[in-house]
């Protein structure tokens, strides 16, 4: 119960080596960016504030409840960082989340990190809080302005970036697009609807008790916003338009994928040192497979005996 | 000698307008043990936030080992005022305990091999040497109050100023605590609940209510005085 | 009740434990780089990796068994790549009927489905191994290693050290609101399981799911609040200790040359896997 496995979070394996290194570039772009413009917003609080906050999610994560089909709702937190610190804090906080979430829990791969930042900490973050906002606008004036536009901003945050997990999947070729987008996509349009709720939820006690937090933090979006708005735009059109595009063409995708060389499909070898067959019925790619069976398993004996010895030598000097 | 402590006709209201502290006077003498005590909400954190700036005076002034407590003078405020809070949680903030005790003398500019000195030092003071490599989280609430003095310590203040630092420990804790604050040199301004201890250990005593400085004297007279105690709230139990 | 259980840490007399953590990061990042960029179908490098990912095992100490479970936690993510086996174009090995469809697995889909799930369960098995053997502090240190800004790891000091404070503070929060519901008469509290806890129970009772949710938002919300004073309480405690604003750290002791030794002997071992690799099945 403590501890789920996230759907979103791509493991190692999963992503081919170009895809992931772009998304990795991409995402130390931005994070440089908000490294700069954190400190200009929060400013000696930062540090305390984004660490705090950053934990406050991970714990918040906990907080589980059951959404209809059983599959457990749990907090991303994009949309309440990105609210109430603005935009460019939450990319740093969620970083950190993903990052530890990485490093320490294994939810999403190391390599695959790039990716995982790249979709939750700035695509989640940069939609909602365009969300936000938007809505905001339009309902701001009502009561139920702060959780509406609160529940709108934590549904679409999740939703965009599950597609955006789904098209660098099939970008891979590791789950092509017509299958990838809708589970996807339907999953967490699922679980989008607890982040939105326990997002309304979460600002109404806030707005509540400490309405200048609220303010706080969209004083912080404010500056420099226009940016941050128009970049969650793009991003929340351009995924949601490619990603029906690619589901419809899901050879079209892996082509152009292939095209650019993004996929690990095998291209072939450079060398063909060892002929196909060396014995009749026997391939040289099974002696091959064998041959490393064998020397893998002497290395593995080899540190297993050390290991054994190096545990014996040291009970005997405790004894 | 200088006084380390000179507070002069200190107002304090906070944003929203609640008026936290009340033309409030208060001189504490080098090596001087002075306990502060008085009901919830009296002002005794807030007055205690102001002695190293962290909170600024809507009116009156307050001085530090001579230094007028201003934006320039902060880094040396702060060096001599050793603020030791409520909840060693939010004192405790680096990953490790090492880490913790070593950030004052980082910030107040010392060169690596000094820092380590002082963290032995510190760290020695308090009796937690060998906790020195430890995680925050897997300590006990006595040894993090320690190790939160220790992180004050190592900044070699002339003055400790701890809030309610008795609280929350069992009797053994506590004993030990106390023990400590007995051995250590520095002059120290406790605001503490705990009447007992403020009558082993601590010379004199100001009472604050309200905002105000109601009492200002020896801790024998005061705490016998039991029509003051009830009227402020308080008990020796 | 303390969730020390959350970090994985755990201390050992072992090699590993005791290798740097800057070369650790570095091997580990290096081996699952390595991993990833060997061909699908590079049967004998996939055993060489397994090989070298489960002798590190060994020599940690941690327990081949202990390691495996973790990273069997990884695996259902491998459904996302299942339609793999029929969707890469080959010759055809079986033909799978699933109600009106007839689905035909692929040789190569198979090639790089079964590919994909060893690179996942291999590079698991190593990201397993360098968190039970490093503490977090060390882990920090290798950050700053390999360039990361000193802000960026600031932050992650402090986020993993309230981790602990501010999960007491939501299992709190929990026990709470479980003890509630019960009382609260909700028909969907009625019964002895909490009504949060399991959906099973309670999912169809009408407006439960919004009240749940309600009900977790304002668990957020308090969660959130109270983060907020304490990195006010916590800013106050920095600021009272000479905190200007700037990050500083202690400076990083060298890197033995032994642990420049193990690294560079590991990259370059992992070079030659993936030279290796490229050439015969790239």
């Amino acid at each position: 119960m403590l501890y789920a496995p996230k759907p979103m979070h791509i493991p190692d394996g999963f992503l081919s080596v170009p895809v992931a290194v772009a998304l990795w570039l991409i995402a130390i772009a931005v994070i440089a960016v908000a490294l700069k413009r954190a400190s200009k917003d929060l400013g000696e609080r930062q540090v305390p504030l984004m660490g705090v906050l950053a934990a406050c999610i991970f714990a918040g994560q906990m907080l589980n409840f059951a959404v209809a089909g059983g599959t457990s709702g749990h907090l991303l937190g994009a949309a309440l960082a990105a609210i109430l610190l603005g935009p460019w804090a939450a990319v740093l906080v969620l970083t950190t989340v993903v990052g530890v979430q990485a490093l320490i829990f294994q939810d999403g791969g190391l390599l695959a990190l790039g990716a995982n930042i790249f979709n939750m900490a700035v695509v989640g973050v940069f939609v909602a809080s365009f969300a936000y906002r938007t809505v905001q606008r339009l309902v701001g004036r009502s009561r139920w302005g702060v959780p509406i536009s609160g529940f709108a901003a934590g549904w679409l945050s999740v939703f965009i970036a599950s597609l955006a997990a789904a098209l660098e999947l099939a970008l891979s070729g590791t789950s092509p697009a017509n299958v990838a987008v809708p589970a996807m996509g339907g999953i967490h349009a699922l679980i989008g609807i607890g982040e939105g709720l326990i997002t309304a939820g979460a600002l109404a006690v806030i707005a509540a008790a400490r309405p200048d937090l609220l303010r706080q933090g969209q004083a912080q979006a404010a500056i420099g916003g226009r940016a941050v708005w128009v970049g969650g735009l793009v991003i929340a059109l351009g995924l949601a338009v490619a990603s029906p595009l690619a589901s419809a063409h899901p050879d079209g995708l892996e082509w152009v994928a292939g095209q650019h060389g993004f996929l690990d499909a095998a291209q072939g070898p450079i060398f063909k040192i060892i002929p196909d067959y060396l014995l009749p019925g026997v391939s040289n790619q099974a002696l091959a497979t064998i041959m490393a069976g064998v020397i893998g398993a002497l290395i593995v004996a080899a540190v297993a005996l050390a290991v054994a010895y190096t545990r014996r030598s040291r009970g005997s000097e405790a004894g | 000698m200088e006084p380390i402590i000179q507070v002069k006709n200190l107002s304090f209201a906070y944003p929203d307008g609640q008026q936290a502290l009340r033309d409030v006077s208060l001189t504490v003498a080098p090596g001087e043990k002075v306990a502060l005590v008085g009901p919830n909400g009296a002002g005794k954190s807030t007055l205690m936030l102001h002695l190293n700036g962290i909170l600024h005076p809507t009116s009156g002034a307050v001085r530090v080992i001579g230094l007028d407590v201003r934006d320039g003078n902060l880094p040396r405020v702060r060096g001599a005022v050793g603020l030791v809070f409520q909840d060693p949680d939010d004192q405790l903030f680096s990953p490790r305990v090492f880490d913790d005790v070593a950030f004052g003398p980082i910030y107040q500019g010392l060169r690596p091999a000094e820092v380590r000195e002082r963290v032995s030092a510190a760290l020695e003071a308090v009796h937690m040497g060998h906790m020195v490599e430890r995680v925050s989280h897997h300590l006990s609430t006595g040894e993090k109050k320690r190790i939160a003095m220790a992180t004050v310590l190592a900044m070699e203040p002339a003055i400790l100023v701890l809030d309610e630092p008795t609280a929350g420990l069992d009797p053994r804790a506590r004993r030990g605590l106390i023990h400590l604050l007995r051995e250590l040199p520095q002059a120290m301004l406790i605001a503490s609940h705990d009447l007992r201890m403020v009558q082993e250990l601590l010379p004199r005593t100001v009472v604050m209510d309200n905002g105000v400085i109601v009492a200002d004297g020896a801790t024998p007279e005061i705490l016998s005085d039991a029509a003051l105690l009830e009227a402020h709230g308080l008990e020796v139990y | 009740m303390h969730i020390s259980f959350l970090d994985p840490y755990q201390p050992r007399p072992s090699l590993i434990h005791r290798l740097d953590a800057r070369v650790k990061l570095v091997l580990a990042l290096a081996f699952i780089l390595a991993t990833a960029l060997a061909p699908a179908g590079a049967w004998p490098i996939y055993v060489l990796l397994f090989a070298l990912v489960l002798a590190v095992e060994i020599l940690s100490e941690l327990g081949v068994g202990h390691v495996l479970r973790r990273a069997a936690l990884a695996l259902p993510f491998a459904l996302a790549a299942l339609p793999v086996l029929f969707t890469v174009p080959g010759p055809a090995l079986l033909t799978v009927p699933i109600g009106p469809w007839d689905l035909t697995i692929t040789g190569p889909g198979l090639e790089r489905f079964v590919s994909i799930l060893l690179k996942s369960w291999i590079s698991v098995q190593m990201a397993i191994v360098l968190a039970a053997s490093t503490p977090f502090p060390e882990l920090l240190m290798a950050m700053r290693a390999i360039r990361i800004p000193r802000l960026l790891v600031a932050v992650f000091g402090l986020m993993w050290r309230y981790l602990f404070v501010l999960a007491d503070e939501a299992l709190r929060l929990l026990r709470a609101r479980s003890a509630r519901s019960g009382l609260l008469g909700q028909p969907a509290a009625r019964g002895s399981r909490a009504a949060g806890e399991t959906g099973r129970s309670a999912g169809k009772v009408g407006g439960s799911i919004a009240w749940r949710a309600r009900v977790t938002g304002g668990m957020a919300g308090s969660l959130f609040l109270r983060s907020f004073e304490r990195a006010d309480r916590i800013y106050a405690a920095m600021a009272a200790r000479g905190y200007d604003g700037e990050v500083r750290a202690f400076p990083l002791p060298p890197i033995s040359p032994v642990a420049w030794g193990v690294l560079v002997g590991g990259v370059s071992l992992l070079g030659m896997l993936t030279l290796f690799g490229y050439v015969f099945w790239g």
